[in-house]
């Protein structure tokens, strides 16, 4: 593992953290300008990782983003009106790897959801593809492996 | 058993043929669910596999039939076995691999092992059980197997009528029908999408024929479409469809009628959403018949097949429910593509999916949280009935059933009607 240094963490953390508060606030709009033109926001299923090929929960370009988005706000979606409410907590953060103007990171996720006065709780592994824009980043790739991807779930009305 | 329970002795009461009425308990009361866990599915064909699930010799998937999770699996002759999943000894699982290839079970617990048969094969010391242990009685529980078209089902009534008969003819014609998706290539299940919900098994069950709900549960997906493919589903303005009673409790919902056939029309243009696919099609080198067919085959059926008890035909992929309790149901939706076909054209198959279906489609969510919400509004007013009684005004005889409208409740009827012939036990 390459020597991080400390303010390299320090940036992507606190970029973490505030795409999870973006995301427990449902301020999508904000969340889509995080995004790279060609990012690529990804829920696999199990520990495949052809993700083209394979069937995920999610696999979205920036249409489908653009599009899950005005699905959660316009208000026709049963699920989403009102959705669960999330709070979630991104820790055990890992700069993984540095090249050009890219970050790779994996984080910890663990979210808690609250709907019709019953609280479930799901957990996963985050993988952030990151790139430096201005001073700061933008998402290009963010993959979130649910623990039990490939198991019984229930519906999302949120992101990981 | 059956003699002790005239708790369910009216069954009029909770579902009435003539007036089309549901009663509250028949999503509420345990015990009645425990009763139909017995009578329906111990005693019909059950659906438990894709045969392309498990194609090779020696492979294998864990499934459920009813409550009872079973072992679906090739020998090595490449005959299909199912087999409860509990050891003959002190009832250990022999198996928690949710797919994968074997020679054997062996019980993780004493270590008896099983062939791929189910026989009881070998186990530790077996002088201590004498002489007269007969290990022919003691293989895994068995169930009768049969496969139409692919689609595997098993039962637990050994005398049970066979699968094609259950099945009938006008249900084989649509299977064959929906299996044209392949298009040209033999079908294959490409993943599944998983997802748990509160409400009792046969809100499922009146779901797939339900296109009444379908323009209102289903707005947020259809805003998300582009104008041509929304027009398409545009199948209750339309009002050109209709709902089937197909007998035995299985119904067909033909939403786009210019789809029941995917090899009719193959000489019309290309549509737009397909252009992009198309051109990748011919890139791989298929010859232009190929290519309008596939592509046709790309986007779906026009119908919903439902068989009594678990598992329909829809659209585009196969949707399968598993009873958990009274009030809780596991739905699977199981993806489908072209065993062999274009890469490119399963992928779209496979976005085409993603799409709508899952925890994070933009349709199940919908439908997951009305489910729910009938099982939560079912908790009062149980002396309210749920009516199935929609579009009975005009509904007129079919081959073998009667035939309704587009978003009649025939569907429904049907599957209700079977429920009852089968809780009398007849
Ligand atoms: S329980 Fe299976 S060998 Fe004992
Ligand atoms: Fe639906």
């Amino acid at each position: 593992m390459t020597m991080v240094d400390a303010n390299v963490l320090t940036d992507v953390t606190e970029f973490l953290w505030k795409e999870a508060d973006i995301l427990d606030r449902k301020d999508y709009d904000t969340w889509l300008d995080l995004w790279t033109d060609d990012g690529l926001y990804i829920m696999p299923i199990g520990d495949g990782e052809d993700y083209a090929d394979q069937l995920n929960l999610c696999y979205d370009n920036a249409k489908m983003r653009k599009d899950r988005v005005g699905r959660f706000k316009a208000g026709f979606s049963i699920s989403s009106a009102p959705p669960a409410r999330t709070v979630r907590t991104i820790s055990r953060i890992v700069v993984e790897e540095m090249s050009g103007d890219l970050i790779k990171v994996r984080a910890a996720e663990h979210l808690v959801e609250d709907k019709f006065g019953r609280q479930r709780v799901w957990a996963g592994d985050a993988y952030y593809t990151l790139k430096r824009s201005g001073g700061g980043f933008l998402l290009h790739q963010k993959i979130v492996k649910l623990l039990n991807s490939d198991g019984m779930l229930n519906s999302f009305s949120y992101l990981f | 058993m059956t003699a002790a329970m005239p708790k369910f002795s009216d069954l009029d009461a909770l579902y009435s043929n003539e007036e089309a009425k549901v009663a509250t308990e028949m999503y509420e009361d345990p015990d009645l669910f425990q009763e139909e866990m017995e009578k329906i599915f111990k005693n019909t064909w059950v659906w438990v596999a894709h045969e392309s699930e498990f194609p090779d010799k020696g492979s294998f998937k864990l499934s459920n039939v009813g409550l009872d999770p079973v072992i679906v699996v090739r020998d090595r002759k490449g005959v299909i076995h199912c087999m409860v999943n509990r050891c003959r000894h002190r009832a250990a699982t022999v198996c928690e691999v949710k797919k994968g290839k074997t020679s054997s079970f062996q019980c993780p617990y004493h270590g008896w092992g099983y062939g791929l048969d189910g026989s009881l094969r070998a186990l530790p010391y077996p002088e201590q059980y004498g002489d007269d242990f007969d290990k022919a009685q003691h293989g895994l529980l068995k169930l009768r197997t049969e496969s139409y078209n692919g689609m595997v089902f098993a039962t637990f009534k050994e005398d049970i009528e066979p699968l094609v008969d259950f099945l009938g003819p006008k249900v084989c014609k649509y299977i064959d029908l929906f299996m044209k998706q392949g298009g040209g290539f033999p079908v294959k299940v490409l993943g599944e999408h998983q997802f748990t919900v509160p409400m009792n098994w046969k809100v499922q069950l009146e779901n797939t024929t339900d296109a009444y709900h379908f323009p209102v549960v289903h707005k947020s997906f259809l805003q998300s479409l582009d104008e041509a493919t929304e027009d398409m589903f545009d199948f209750l303005d339309k009002g050109r469809g209709w709902v089937e009673d197909l007998g035995n409790g299985h119904s067909v919902m033909m939403m786009i009628p210019e789809r029941e056939d995917l090899d009719s029309g193959l000489d019309e243009p290309i549509e737009d959403r397909f252009q992009e696919l198309a051109e990748e099609i011919r890139a791989e080198g298929y010859s232009e018949d190929q290519v309008k067919k596939i592509v046709k085959a790309v986007g779906g059926a026009g119908f919903n097949l439902n068989l009594f008890p678990n598992v329909s035909f829809s659209l585009a992929f196969f949707r399968v429910l598993t009873p958990v309790s009274v009030d809780q149901t596991d739905i699977r939706h199981i993806a489908i593509g072209m065993d062999g076909g274009p890469q490119a054209a399963n992928r779209m198959r496979i976005r085409l999916h993603e799409h709508f279906q899952g925890p994070m489609g933009f349709g199940s969510p919908d439908d997951a949280e009305v489910w729910e919400r009938v099982q939560r509004g079912t908790k009062g007013g149980g002396q309210l009935p749920i009516l199935v009684n929609r579009g009975m005004v005009d509904e007129e005889p079919g081959d073998l059933g009667p035939r309704g409208h587009i978003s009649a409740e025939t569907g429904m009827r049907a599957a209700y009607g079977m429920w009852k012939r089968m809780m009398v036990g007849a």
